[in-house]
């Protein structure tokens, strides 16, 4: 069978699985569509975190940056795992004490003011609508690059889909969905990553392979290899770092913070029965995550040293098949600099920005493009993202695993998707409208106005999905700089500083929001040519500098908080109460009802 | 234990704590340490076909922080129980019969 018949089938098969389980997780009332009923088992909770967490970017587009950028690609491995442990050991256990449903609930009660819950609405829309417009996305160019529909046609799909199972399932079938699709998408992964494990280093497990010898019989250490090669294309040595050390040190701790500080992430826990349960889970959660996360890293060097070995200084005609197809989807580009008909790879650009492909070919049979080529001797232009798309077909690998891939791109970008929207929808229903604006409003009306919300999100997604604004990859270091300098503080002080009060906690939050905010639209917007090194405060990028408003926000709450009056009595007795697990069923159910 | 103010629950608490900052300074040299400010530093060592710094930041620190989530689970669960607040101690008391209350809602 041909890899399209094959990848709808795959991509069909899951889709009416997702749908399966959607019809059979109906959500009944608020409790099950916010929380699905905090009845789920910590080892399926653990793959739905997962699953929520690792995204589009994660799956399709972190090994090829990781395979790039060398060792600093460790920024979003440690960045995106470490943040795990601060949600197990400082937050999720105490969150699911607590109780509620989100984390505007737990700001606006422990600082017992409407305030802080709006300045918390904000961030959880702002930062949740950021990552929702790129899954969305996501979808659209898996569906165009396997299935050959439009990038409109794949995004409707999708939206189709999440539509069904978010708005009819909640947290329930997102839950469920979100298990099934964490299988889909590891299996996806692992597969073709054995097999190139396999065939460049004769170890079936990656993150062997990764420090054994090359299968070629050189008896060379592949990283050794790899250096090797860089060095002699001009690269950087692979395991070397080039940032320097500040940013680095940086971006990690604003991804770390970020991640436990992420609103979709945290309300997760909140599903659990137990304490116990929520601390187990974001165990399983880590270790679930880690087999994709510690692949990654093996998977990108693999394909590097393929990569280079198969093109560099190859003649063009003698390129393998995967090499021209992927050229067919604008995803690698060959300018023939100096008219000898073979590959230069060679560090710095072929040429400034896409590819722009004309409608010819060269003498070798290439497509040319109508970009002014550089004066530097590379003549490759490659899309990082090939690096996990055309893996199977790299290894030589049946149709199947190609169609597998897809599957799981998919997957990957849904279950992130939808996690998101549930949370976006419940910030409106129940944080807005119930907590706010609607008081009245029983338990019913609720529940309606979260399934609108949620189909007004996902129509919104979707828009994003199909017209991107331009600032859309920029805007990702927004979600985590925004997640680490105003949630994570409050919530962490808020749980272990019985002294911390509302004043405290909400100029504090507003100052990191406003200090992060304004360098990251400095540097983005504003005057994007001095985004340089020695422009930013202590060498720190926009994408790090999240950690420097967290670590303002932690000072100003300090000091406001102890200018100002003490909290009252009741919230000492709350805090006190959430630091002790017993009781935890209770506090459930008295408060959902 | 019946209340959550007593010198019981804050000598729980500052175990707690103790135990948490052990696990967070691990936690900060195995990747803010060994991974990026000494990585330069411990790739002077080789690990299998590993620089070792290499090693920490894309494969070492990962493994660390499951194992470090594992270990305050496993710790947390022996404490709880030494304090006497954990959820099974509880098991008969009436609200605790979630499950069953949510069974017969439905």
């Amino acid at each position: 069978m041909d890899v399209q018949t094959l990848t709808f089938i795959f991509v069909g098969v899951t889709f009416a699985l997702y749908i399966g389980i959607a019809i059979w997780a109906r959500a009944g009332n608020t409790d099950d569509f916010y929380v699905a009923g905090g009845g789920v088992p910590p080892l399926a909770n653990g793959m739905a975190t997962a699953a929520d967490w690792m995204s589009a970017a994660s799956f399709i587009s972190m090994a090829g940056i990781i395979s790039f950028v060398g060792r600093d690609g460790a920024v979003y491995l440690m960045g995106w795992t470490g943040g795990y442990v601060l949600l197990a050991l400082l937050l999720a256990p105490y969150l699911r004490k607590f109780g509620k449903y989100t984390v505007p609930d737990f700001i606006g009660d422990r600082y017992y003011s409407d305030i802080a819950r709006l300045v918390a609405v904000v961030c959880v829309l702002f930062v949740s609508f950021t990552y929702v417009a790129g899954q969305m996305r996501g979808v659209g160019i898996v569906f165009s690059r396997f299935l050959e529909v439009e990038i409109t046609t794949g995004v409707l799909i999708g939206m189709t889909i999440v539509f069904f199972y978010a708005v009819l399932g909640g947290m329930k079938g997102i839950t469920y969905t979100q298990v099934a699709q964490y299988c889909v998408l590891i299996f996806a992964f692992l597969v073709p990553a054995i097999f190139i494990s396999i065939m460049m280093t004769g170890n079936p497990v990656p993150q062997l392979g990764f420090g054994s010898t090359l299968a070629d019989g050189s008896n060379i250490y592949l990283l050794d290899k790899l250096d090797q090669l860089s060095t002699e294309l001009g690269f950087a040595a692979y395991t070397a770092g080039n940032k320097s050390t500040i940013d680095v040190f940086f971006i990690t701790a604003a991804l770390m913070v970020g991640t436990a500080g992420l609103p979709h992430v945290i309300v997760r826990f909140f599903t659990v029965p137990k304490v116990r349960d929520a601390r187990i889970s974001a165990g399983y959660a880590l270790v679930f995550i880690a087999i994709l996360y510690t692949t990654a890293p093996a998977l990108a060097s693999f394909a590097r040293v393929n990569l280079i070995n198969t093109v560099s200084n190859t003649n063009y005609k003698a390129t393998p098949s995967w090499f021209k197809n992927w050229e067919n989807t604008n995803l690698i580009a060959w300018v023939d600099k100096n008219q000898d008909g073979k590959i230069q790879y060679f560090s710095g650009k072929a040429f400034g920005g896409k590819p722009q492909f004309i409608n010819t070919r060269g003498s070798e049979g290439q497509r040319q493009i109508a970009n002014t080529p550089t004066a530097n001797k590379n003549e490759l232009y490659i899309d990082r993202d090939i690096m996990v798309l055309a893996n199977p077909e790299i290894a030589n690998l049946p149709n199947w695993v190609i169609a597998l891939v897809a599957a799981g791109g998919l997957a990957a970008a849904l279950s992130t998707a939808a996690g998101l929207l549930l949370v976006i929808s419940t910030s409106i229903s129940h944080d807005l409208l119930k907590k706010i604006f609607l008081k009245n409003i029983t338990d019913r009306q609720e529940l309606f106005f979260a399934r609108v919300a949620a189909a007004l999100a996902i129509v919104i997604a979707g828009y994003f999905g199909i017209h991107p604004p331009g600032f859309v990859a920029q805007v990702v270091a927004f979600a985590f700089g925004l997640a680490a300098s105003s949630f994570f503080p409050v919530i962490l002080m808020g749980i272990f500083s019985k002294r911390m009060n509302r004043e405290g906690a909400i100029s504090g939050m507003i100052t990191g929001l406003a200090f992060t905010a304004g360098y990251i639209v400095y540097f983005k917007f504003i005057d994007p040519s001095a985004n340089t090194t020695e422009n930013w405060w202590f060498g720190v990028s926009p994408e790090g500098i999240g950690t420097l408003g967290m670590v303002f926000n932690f000072i100003v709450a300090i000091l406001v908080s102890r200018v100002t009056a003490p909290p009252p009595d009741e919230i000492k007795d709350m805090v006190d109460d959430i630091r002790i697990p017993q009781g935890a069923g209770a506090s459930y159910h008295h408060k959902a009802s | 234990m019946s209340n959550s103010h007593g010198p019981q629950a804050k000598a729980y608490w500052k175990e707690n704590i103790r135990l948490v900052l052990s696990l967070l300074t691990i936690w900060f040299v195995a990747s803010f340490g060994m991974g990026i400010l000494f990585a330069d530093a411990l790739d002077e060592f080789r690990f299998f076909g590993f620089k070792f710094g290499f090693w920490m930041a894309q494969q070492g620190s990962i493994f660390c922080f499951v194992i470090l989530i594992f270990i305050y689970v496993y710790k947390m669960n022996k404490l709880d129980h030494k304090y006497g607040v954990d959820e099974d101690q509880d098991h008969f008391a009436p609200d605790n019969s979630y499950y069953d209350k949510k069974e017969s809602e439905e």
